[in-house]
């Protein structure tokens, strides 16, 4: 049990997980620039606190097919970190990755192979890594990663996870929307980082706050 | 005109003919839906974890299996329903990642579940029907005309509760 209330962080706070939110995208973006090597343009990234109700309209809503990769973090900072994208858009990022047409965006019923699955994650990795790496620098605190969990399913079903999580400590969630993606199109992402109420106290800690 | 009542997550709804009312892409929530078919008059209340006594962030009543549950009998009690007469059916509880430790964080669809069976079976409600479990997510609808419930899920058939 924890005395920490998300609704009741001031404005400051509010301001240093924003920015925490942009510098860790930034990176994200970056370093996925460099696997597919091509131009990938980001976004100001969007920080919201969002009632429950809430989160899955701004992803397009509950029943929207998505890839969720989690992983549950260690080190000085416990908890998980989520990254989110449609289904469209990461099949997108696969054939780019891949170098071809594997997968038809547009098809609904169309699946990953294993390779797709495998590139997939190696993408999660390369974002969440990228992400998790910005935090770590400008909290000065150790963070460690487990090896990603992926599923795809339903926008809420897959929110479920870190909302309930959000659900111990109040009743709205983080969320940091980015937007990346090459000259031809643009994917939108989700970060969704949950510490546990005493590693968000750290995290705050760590800055001064 | 017939109205879909949507239940978001951490809220509830009651529902009369010719209305139905769903709730989308439950995950490691759970659905509880209850219901008076002598009146017809159904509930549905959609919660995020088992047990509000564990936690200090409490307000919302709806988050939680045990208050959630209490809330809507009392809701649709005022809207005519006895308590005495009510049914239950449940889906959802899903383990969405599969993890290869036994954090206890990740075990919260089995938990909700069994704490939605607890307090339903302390209340002697009984349970016609689930859908629990598992690794994917589901929408359900219930109809109060027919007292069905709808369960689809991605790339799965539809199943009729």
């Amino acid at each position: 049990m924890s005395d920490l209330d998300l609704s009741k962080i001031n404005n400051m706070q509010y301001d240093v997980l924003r920015e925490i939110g942009n510098i860790g995208a930034g990176n994200a973006t970056t370093a996925l620039s460099q696997m597919i090597n091509a131009k990938v343009s980001m976004n100001v990234p969007k920080v919201e606190l969002l009632e429950f109700k809430e989160i899955s309209n701004v992803v397009g809503g509950e029943e929207r097919i998505v890839v969720g990769i989690l992983f549950t973090l260690g080190g000085d900072i416990e908890g998980m970190m989520m990254f989110m994208m449609d289904k469209a858009a990461s099949m997108h990022l696969v054939n780019i990755l891949l170098g071809k047409i594997e997968y038809s965006e547009s098809d609904e019923q169309s699946e990953f192979s294993e390779m797709g699955l495998s590139a997939l994650n190696e993408i999660g990795n390369i974002i969440s890594g990228a992400y998790l790496s910005s935090l770590s620098t400008l909290t000065n605190l150790t963070i460690t990663s487990s090896i990603p969990y992926m599923a795809i399913d339903m926008a809420g079903a897959i929110l479920s996870v870190p909302a309930i999580e959000f659900g111990k400590i109040g009743d709205k969630a983080l969320l940091i929307e980015t937007e990346f993606g090459d000259k031809d199109n643009y994917v939108n992402g989700y970060f969704i980082l949950i510490p546990t109420p005493d590693s968000y106290k750290a995290i705050l800690k760590s800055l001064g706050l | 005109m017939i109205n879909l009542i949507k239940v978001g997550m951490a809220d509830a709804n009651v529902c009369k003919p010719p209305d139905v009312i769903t709730t989308l892409g439950l995950g490691s929530c759970v659905g509880i839906v209850l219901y008076d078919p002598s009146v017809k008059i159904a509930g549905l209340v959609h919660i995020m974890l088992p047990d509000s006594t564990k936690i200090l962030n409490n307000s919302n009543k709806y988050k939680f299996a045990d208050t959630g549950i209490d809330m809507l009998i009392e809701e649709m009690s005022r809207l005519g329903a006895s308590k005495r007469k009510l049914v239950a059916k449940i889906a959802g509880g899903a383990q969405m990642f599969a993890f290869n430790n036994n954090l206890e964080m990740m075990r919260i669809g089995d938990r909700n579940v069994e704490a939605t069976k607890e307090k339903l079976k302390k209340l002697g409600i009984p349970i016609l029907a689930e859908d629990t479990g598992e690794n994917y997510g589901r929408t359900i609808e219930f109809d109060p005309e027919t007292g069905l419930m709808t369960v689809k899920s991605f790339g799965r058939d539809l199943k009729i509760l």
